[in-house]
């Protein structure tokens, strides 16, 4: 299973969504795409982004000044 | 593409009035937001929303009428009065100082808002009536735009589940 990671550091809103987005397309079904954020309001919306579209947001965490998450396409 | 009725998927419909380079912002990211969000969006460019269609954007920023305008500067924020728009330059400037603040925080630019709405299949409808009104020829404006009334966007608003007007 190939990694798919999205680095949007230094990307404001709603630009790592869009990205976000775009990069779901390519990852098949069951796959975890990995986002790299630098944008504090990213943790909301990614919540959101995922209530909305049915993909599962299987973790959400930080370190530092860096917001990670891991989307798995549905 | 518009078979909101016949689907579960949401829809959502703007319509856009206004052209300035801040006043473009909201409808363009709300409407990209949502499609990446699964929501059918239609836009519907109207008045001063028109020249956000055409092929070369020249969006401008006021200071005129704009009182809550603050622009970060050496770490305080400057009142922009509304009376320097008057002195010939200055609305320039400040439009220069926004993109270059945008650009720097990571702001997405208007075409490249724009480019995603494309990309993310938005209906894009053009005012008939504004197109007359100020004599803009379909062929200014970007490919892929539909041209319509306003029949056109009640129809859509009647089916959609979010109707803005920006």
């Amino acid at each position: 299973m190939a990694e798919h990671l999205l680095n949007a550091e230094g990307l404001n809103c709603p630009l790592p969504i869009l990205k976000a987005k775009k990069m779901l397309k390519t990852v098949p079904a069951g796959e975890i795409l990995k986002i790299r954020s630098t944008d504090p309001g990213s943790v909301a919306d990614f919540a959101a982004f995922c209530n909305q579209t049915g993909n599962e947001l299987v973790s959400s965490s930080s370190e530092g000044d860096i917001y990670l998450f891991e989307i798995k396409r549905t | 593409m518009l078979d909101a009725d016949l689907s579960n998927a949401k829809s959502m419909s703007i319509i856009v009035t206004k052209g300035s380079l801040d006043w473009a912002y909201p409808p363009f990211i709300l409407a990209t937001t949502a499609a990446a969000m699964d929501v059918e969006v239609s836009m519907f460019f109207t008045f001063y929303g028109l020249p956000l269609l055409k092929k070369e954007l020249d969006m401008k920023l006021t200071t005129l009428g704009n009182p809550a305008m603050e622009m970060p500067m050496a770490g305080m924020h400057v009142k922009m009065p509304n009376m320097v728009s008057m002195i010939p330059g200055v609305d320039r400037a400040a439009t220069t100082m926004m993109k270059n603040l945008m650009k720097k925080k990571g702001v997405a630019s208007i075409e490249d808002l724009r480019e995603a709405s494309v990309e993310l299949d938005i209906r894009m409808i053009a005012c008939q009536m504004t197109l007359d009104l100020f004599e803009y020829d379909k062929k200014d404006m970007i490919d892929g735009i539909e041209i319509g009334g306003a029949a056109t966007w009640v129809e859509i608003a009647t089916k959609s589940d979010i109707n803005l007007f920006i």
